[in-house]
This record gives structure tokens, sequence and C-alpha cells, in this order.
């Protein structure tokens, strides 16, 4: 059986999606900066494209700006704000110690240049609270980014307070929503957000392909150079195929995200408890305040990638936030965040769940985890000593 | 593919894993926080190396490149055995990532280990030199 249980990496295009992008492969493949009929077409439907996204989070289709995805979405906001921060004298960026690294990076780029980053510990739930980021806040804050729902835990932060707080202290509020769009319902004027990134194919659409919200009034600034796309400020023609395709998959998915998060949860809640019933295992971030997909978990004894590698081979796709597979030397940094060691870090699961799923699928993973998890414990020296005593254990 | 198919199939099917109770020498090597241990174990008998087995906690290169060893080592003289290098380790499995290179390292270095805890055990004298004790596991990972 092939189980794909890494919808948090990327999840697999819905025939809806793919339908959407095929007329502007075919058909309509023409420039939208052309003044000929067919350009106009191609315009037309970039148009209804951003009108169709805009609808989806309550905000006007000139707020939105289409890039190649979360990352440039999350890179081109904050360094938005960060240049008028700096103009005004405001070098001050509040974050949160588990974002990705779309943020994290951007945040430590303007550390170099100057700028104090203050990110506020997650605790051991992976939550932080709008009163912890109401204490950060210092007249000379210019921004807050608070990722709306955690990619490796699946926790969902208190988005409308922290908006609340930065609204009424005057500060810019940007979200990471890549995890959350399509998913939670999101409205960014009742949630006081003002800037907002979002990844197609996080949702069943292409990838390639994202968008940024910025609340009017707020001064976008370029990371490409080049024409007049996206009101001048993204360079380059437009992903027409796969902008339309991601409007579509937003709509699919919002027109269908409680009957979809209902069968999520009831799948992933078996396939948690399930699991949980490893011994020496533990569950990572809020039971409660999660991603109805997601599971992640650590167990002792053995270590990430070797389970992947062996999850692998039964056919599940998987993730993990070991060091092994991060490709550096410390494990996942949202793990450490919410305070687990090192040892524990690297036994780490994630499996996140789509629509897709099914109910066999998660009794097979039933059957084969705990399998797996018990071949890789007889193998592993660490574990011997867990069970002889020579060592203590953790969890 | 991350790996090669002689990796896959050392980690898919590890020769001599196990424990020896009654073990000769036994070398163990890492530490868990940077998320590799191996311990290996050998029986030696007229200065040949008998039996061997290995634990392993870690990643998949980790696992397979202790599979290998053991399987290169078993049979071997101990003088044979003390000349095991990663880079041989490495060329037997058909090459390693370049970030996984380190497990090589452990596997001869447990291995080494192993063999200076017999010397040890049985009052035999050696070159000291033999057995550079690394402890580092940082310069390892590049």
């Amino acid at each position: 059986m092939q189980v794909y249980a890494d919808n948090a990496a990327t999840t697999k295009m819905s025939k809806k999606a793919i339908d959407a992008m095929i007329p502007y492969l075919e058909g309509v493949y023409a420039n939208p900066s052309s003044l000929h009929t067919p350009g106009q077409e191609a315009a037309e439907a970039l148009m209804d494209a951003r009108e169709r996204v805009a609808k989806c989070f309550g905000c006007e289709a000139r707020e939105i700006y289409f890039t190649s995805g979360g990352s440039e979405a999350d890179n081109q906001g904050i360094l938005s704000v960060a240049k008028k921060g700096e103009r005004l004298g405001k070098k001050h960026i509040i974050s949160t110690a588990f974002e990705h690294h779309a943020v994290l990076h951007t945040l430590k780029k303007l550390e170099k240049q100057g700028f104090e980053i203050t990110l506020l510990d997650v605790g051991e739930k992976g939550l932080v609270t709008p009163e912890q980021v109401k204490e950060a806040i210092r007249p000379e804050t210019c921004l807050v980014t608070v990722m709306y729902a955690n990619n490796e835990i699946g926790t969902i932060q208190p988005i409308s307070g922290i908006g609340k707080v930065c609204r009424e202290a005057g500060v810019i509020f940007h979200t990471d929503a890549v995890q959350a769009a399509g998913h939670l319902k999101i409205d960014v004027n009742e949630q006081n957000i003002d800037m907002l990134s979002i990844s197609a194919h996080k949702f069943h659409g292409p990838k390639g392909v994202g968008a940024l919200y910025v609340k009017k009034g707020i001064v976008v600034h370029n990371l490409i150079e080049g024409g007049a796309q996206e009101r001048g400020k993204r360079g380059g023609t437009e992903n027409i195929a796969g902008i339309c395709s991601m409007a579509t998959a937003l709509e699919d998915a919002i027109e269908n995200m409680d009957k979809n998060n209902e069968k999520i949860l009831k799948m992933r809640n078996r396939l948690m408890d399930g699991l949980s019933k490893i011994p020496h295992s533990i569950i990572n971030g809020d039971k409660e305040m999660r991603l109805s997909s997601n599971v992640n978990m650590c167990f002792e004894g053995i270590e990430g990638e070797s389970l992947l590698l062996m999850l692998d081979m039964e056919g599940i796709c998987a993730s993990s936030g070991s060091a092994c597979t991060s490709g550096s030397l410390d494990p996942s940094h949202v793990l450490l965040s919410i305070g687990r060691p090192h040892e524990i870090a690297h036994g780490s699961l994630r499996l996140s769940l789509c629509e897709y799923n099914t109910e066999e699928e998660i009794d097979y993973m039933l059957e084969k985890i705990p399998y797996v998890v018990g071949y890789l414990r007889n193998m592993s020296p660490v574990w011997r000593d867990l069970e002889e005593g020579k060592r203590n254990h953790v969890i | 593919m991350l790996y090669s198919e002689k990796v896959m199939d050392h980690f898919k099917n590890p020769r001599n894993v196990g424990v020896i109770e009654d073990a000769d020498g036994v070398g163990e090597v890492g530490n868990v926080k940077c998320g590799d241990i191996m311990k290996i174990y050998l029986k030696i008998e007229n200065d040949v190396i008998v039996d061997v087995k290995f634990n392993t906690f870690g990643c998949g290169s980790a696992i397979a490149s202790s599979s290998m060893a053991t399987e290169m080592i078993k049979g071997a003289k101990v003088s044979e055995a003390l000349e095991l290098t990663n880079k041989a380790v490495v060329e037997a499995l058909d090459g390693l990532p370049p970030a996984k290179v380190h497990c090589s390292v452990l596997a001869e270095e447990a291995v080494k280990k192993a063999i200076k805890d017999y010397y040890d055990k049985n009052g035999i004298e050696y070159d000291p030199d033999l057995f550079p004790d690394c402890g580092n596991c940082e310069h390892c990972h590049v």
C-alpha cells in the first residue's frame, strides 16, 4: 500500500486545479501585458483570479500580489515593512522562535543590517499569546510577524488576538499563513491582519505560485525589478496558469473546508491516539489548537531519518525533524523551541493528512509504524541502555 | 536517489545486527545529541575476529556503514581490522553523500575502539597513536 502522509510538505494537485491550468497552457497563452486580444484575455483571467483570491480572505483585489510562493511572499512582506521602519528609525521586529526559515532567515538578514529581533518563546505547547506580543512591543517596533499555523507541529496561533494587539499599538502585523490558507477560515479585516503569505501547493494547487496580501496604505517594495506586473511591485511575466489554478484550488478548499476538516480530524485523532500507545513516545505541540491534519511525535531511542527510510520501504511517505533530514548538525528548530532535547528531537515523525487519505490508510499506518519503531529500537544501543537502566528515559 | 543501491541494501538488510554478551572487545562511539551512536562487539579467537555484531542509533547511512564495516572485518585478523579506514567503508558502499561521510568515520572509530578494548582487557601492548581519541562529533559533520 502507498500512503502519502506528507501533505504539509506539498499536496497532490486536485483535478479541478489541473483543469483550471489547461486553458492557459493551450489556448490563452498570450502575455497579459500584450495589447492584442489574446493578451487581453489573459489579463482578464489574471484579474478574475486576483478577485477570486481576494474574496477568499475578505480583502480587495488590489491588495493581492502574486508571487512564486510562500517564501517569496514572506520575504517581500517583511522586507517591505523593514524598509519603512528603517526610514523612520523603527528597527525592532517581533516574531517567534519557530517560524519557517523563510521568515527566520529574512529576520537574520535584517539583524545583520542593524535591526533588533525579538523571537518570542512558544512554550512546550508551541503557542504564543497576544499578551506576549503586547509586552514585547516597543515604540520602535515596526513589525510583528507570527505564523498562522506551524508547519511542523501544526499548532494554530491566536492570530485575531495578536492582530488586535498590533492594531491597537499601531504596529504592522504579518502572518505566514502558508499552512493555514485553505484549511482554516481567514478574514483579514476581522482578524486585523495587515499582511499574509500563502502558497498554492499546500491546498492542492500547483507549486511555484503564491500570494502576498498587503493592506492598502502599506508600501510594498520590489524583490524583483522588471516590468509593470503586479502594480509594478514584482517584475516578470505572470504565471497565469498557476495563478488561475491557485484561485480555483483555494475556492475549492474553502468551499469544502468544514467537510474536509471533519473527515481529516477523525482520521488524525485515530492515528495520533493509536501511535501514542507506543511506549516512550510524546506528541509535539498542543493537542487542541492544532491543524486537523497534523501528527507530530517523538519516539525515544531511534533516529528520524532511518525511521523515514523504513517507512518509505513500507510505502508510507512521512517527514522528520532529525538533523540528518535537515542537512545540519542540529535537529528541527521547532522541536528545540518547544523544549525537546536534541536526542528526542532526532527521533521525530511528522504525518500530515489530507482529505484524500482513507481510514484504510490509517489502519495500515497504525500497523506499520509501531512495528518499524520497534525494529529500529531493537538495533539501537540507546534503546538498549534505556531498557537496561543505564540511561534514563526522558519521555 | 540520496543513497547508492549498496547503502540501501545494507540499510534494508543489515548484516551482523545484535549483541555479543561475552564479547572480547566492545566499542561505542558518537553521542545522542548528534544523533548517531554506534556500538560494535567483537569475539576474538587466536587473533582472528570470529564474530562481530553491532547496534546503531542513527540515520540510514550510519546503519549501512556499521553493517558494511562489520562485514569487512568478520574473519579478519585483528591487525587487519585495525587498518580498516572510513574511506574503504565508503568505497565498499559505492559512495556516501558528502554530509554522510561522518557515518563511515564513526564505523572506523567504533571498530578501533572495540579493538582497543580487547587489547586493554587482555593486557596486550599497543601504540597509543593507533587510537586517537576524537570525542568530537562536530568535526566530521560538515
